[in-house]
């Protein structure tokens, strides 16, 4: 796919949700001149809060490490056509099989060992969840859109309940919690960072992701399947098999970043952990078209947008949702450039151009 | 609430009058959503929408009872609802038919800007006390007063129920209706008509939308009756799949409907009664009785039985 593409092809694949970001970014500050608020100004401190400083980097690359992990819940199904958007329930799932493993364990082994378990656990647990998904809609049929939503919604609820009662920590007052995990078990930062090491996860999830699907005959067999159903199947491909597999390991990222937020950030289990990172990375997967390197790149440009939120509500006086509404707003206008590709003659091949005009005659 | 007199009978009592309250929105938003598919497109922004209806509705109510008076002030919200759900379903029309955009996409990114945009214009909304719709009592029958407070239906229940039979109709017997189940069955045949395919679908998502903002303004306005950033959780959602459930009939979606507001109500209703260790796990109920239901009436062999034909495909 790579090697036939030309270099005006993958202009345009750059281009486009480049532009889309940049309209977005114009109509947002439309959007912050009506609500008050200089846009300038507004651009200006999100720069700053996201990339002004090392330190600002730092807070980016701490929030852009779950969504490159929860991004890639939502963009490894994608390439086998199905629309999967339970990432918050596969991190909570996963954050709660962390909590459950690292508290079982304790301090009973040493810390890496548990922080292994941990991981297993969350990505067996995430894996699973969304294998569900895709089981359901392999086997019955059901709208796997729909279907994962619904399981993040019970994912929540199971955590409510787990929180509130069986694992609740009555010495931990301010809001129900699960006792803390062993010091030993937290994830650490990276040498002469605040960065924790679930930006190397996030990083080598990736870079594994993009291997398995445009380099792997695994990935050609999903991607083919995704493209064509009928096709593969009449090719003999296992598509119940690959449909399983894909949504394992799309879960299992979700779920890792459930792990990597309770053992670096939250180190005790509580509703903190639904932060809507799920939801952020189902637009990371979306303007990256579910390409898996792309995706770290928009999780760094997200994670500092969402690192930014706080300096809008402080020196702006925007509520927090206000990056909710450019999320939004961003979403939008990557989903209109989609209709945009071979609008413009500027990135069709000569050859191309010839043709159509032939055709058009 | 209704315990202390009633003992278990509040078990019963609870999820009456919870079926008789929760049920509005997903009554109203499921008839929505019937109309949207009817056309051939998915809309699952109406998450989003409800969201956005429900701070429209709390937001000019609170803000018009000073001018208009408690009275006609949340009837004003309802409205502002529905026209803020039409600006919505406008977006969502526009944009999900545009050449080579998936409409399941578009209704994700609706679900985040309905919800950022509800959020952003409601923060001011959250700590004052907007006047509410009124209710009409049914319980006068008895004597016992748990009775009587729970056994109340709201105006919109009642408009919700009266819009049953109206679109049964519409989709059955009008001009208009057939266009609509033309477009969306066979979007050539309606071509061949002389229909405009992209007129149709944009009039049916913005009537859709019409009614999920509705069902917000009875979310904000009557149940739960206060605006908070999380009120919808997901029942926009559900009614989507409720839709198909109800097999894009609109009888089918009222009786759907009160199944799912009862669904709603057994977390409550068995915390009124001193069962509460489960409390949460009972909230999960609808979300359970949903995918259970999609289990068993989908099946991947077949298209279900009643579906648009052009739904879920690419335009």
């Amino acid at each position: 796919m790579a090697s036939t593409t030309t270099w005006r092809r993958s202009l345009e694949a750059v281009a486009l949700p480049m532009g889309a970001v940049l309209a977005a970014l114009v109509i947002f500050g439309v959007f912050c001149a009506l609500a008050g608020a200089n846009p300038l100004a507004v651009y200006g401190s999100i720069y700053r809060a996201a990339f002004g400083s090392w330190s600002a980097w730092q807070n980016t690359l701490i929030r852009a490490s779950p969504l490159m992990l929860t991004a890639l819940c939502t963009a490894l199904p994608a390439r086998l056509g199905l629309v999967i958007i339970g990432n918050e329930g596969a991190l909570v799932v996963g954050g709660l099989a962390a909590v459950s493993v690292g508290l079982g364990l304790g301090g009973s082994l040493p810390g890496s060992l548990v922080l292994l378990a941990m991981a297993l656990g969350s990505l067996v647990a995430g894996g699973l969840w969304i294998m569900a998904a895709g089981a359901l809609r392999h086997y019955r049929g059901v709208n796997e859109t729909i279907s994962s939503l619904l399981l993040n919604y019970i994912a929540i609820a199971l955590l409510s309940h787990l929180v509130q009662g069986p694992m609740r920590d009555p010495a931990f007052v301010s809001k129900p919690s699960s006792f803390e995990i062993d010091a030993s078990a937290w994830l650490g930062t990276l040498p002469t960072t605040r960065v924790h090491w679930g930006l190397i996860y996030g990083l080598v999830a990736s870079v594994l992701a993009y291997i398995l699907i445009q380099r792997t005959t695994f990935g050609f067999a999903a991607r083919t399947a995704g493209g064509n159903v009928r096709a593969a199947r009449i090719a003999g491909l296992p598509v119940g098999k690959l449909t399983l597999a894909v949504c394992f390991l799309a879960g299992s990222c979700a779920g890792l970043a459930g792990m990597v937020e309770v053992a670096a950030v939250q180190r005790r289990l509580n509703e903190s952990i639904v932060s809507n990172y799920g939801y952020a990375g189902i637009l990371v997967a979306f303007v990256a078209r579910h390409n898996p390197l792309a995706t770290v790149l928009v999780s760094v440009l997200l994670g500092g947008i969402l690192a930014a939120g706080g300096i809008l509500q402080r020196s702006h006086d925007l509520p927090d949702a206000t990056v909710l509404v450019f999320q939004g707003i961003v979403f939008l206008c990557v989903l209109y450039s989609e209709s945009l590709y071979g609008r413009f003659a500027f990135f069709q091949e000569r050859e191309a151009q010839v043709e159509a005009a032939v055709a058009s005659v | 609430m209704a315990a202390g007199a009633l003992g278990w009978w509040g078990v019963p009592l609870g999820i009456l009058a919870g079926t008789l309250r929760g049920s509005v929105p997903f009554l109203l938003v499921s008839l929505g959503e019937c109309l949207t598919e009817k056309s051939g497109k998915i809309n699952l922004g109406l998450e989003g929408t409800l969201l956005f209806g429900a701070m429209s509705a709390y937001a000019i109510s609170y803000l018009s009872s000073g001018i208009v008076g408690p009275t006609l002030a949340p009837w004003l919200g309802v409205l502002a609802a529905g026209v803020a759900g039409m600006v919505l379903g406008a977006i969502h029309g526009w944009l999900s038919q545009q050449p080579r955009v998936n409409d399941v996409a578009v209704g994700i990114a609706m679900i985040i800007f309905g919800g950022g945009l509800a959020n952003f214009f409601g923060k001011p909304f959250i700590q004052p006390q907007a006047p509410q719709l009124p209710t009409i009592p049914i319980g006068g029958w008895s004597s016992l007063d748990p009775v009587q407070s729970a056994l109340q239906i709201s105006p919109l229940f009642l408009l919700g129920v009266a819009i049953v039979p109206l679109m049964s109709w519409f989709f059955k017997s009008t001009r208009w209706g057939l266009y609509v189940r033309a477009v969306g069955d066979s979007p050539d045949a309606a071509l061949a008509m002389g229909i405009s395919i992209f007129w149709v679908r944009m009039a049916s998502i913005v009537g859709g939308s019409f009614l999920a903002g509705i069902g917000g303004a009875s979310l904000s306005l009557f149940y739960p009756g206060v605006w908070t950033e999380r009120i919808s959780s997901g029942q926009g959602l559900m009614a989507v799949a409720l839709v198909i459930f109800a097999r894009w009939q609109p009888w089918q979606c009222l009786w759907a409907s009160l199944l799912f507001g009862g669904a709603q109500a057994l977390g409550p209703a068995f915390q009124s009664v001193g069962i509460d260790s489960y409390y949460y796990l009972f909230n999960a109920a609808p979300y359970i009785l949903t995918l259970v239901i999609m289990i068993i009436t989908c099946s991947p062999q077949r298209t279900l039985a009643g579906a648009p034909g052009a739904l879920g495909k690419d335009s």
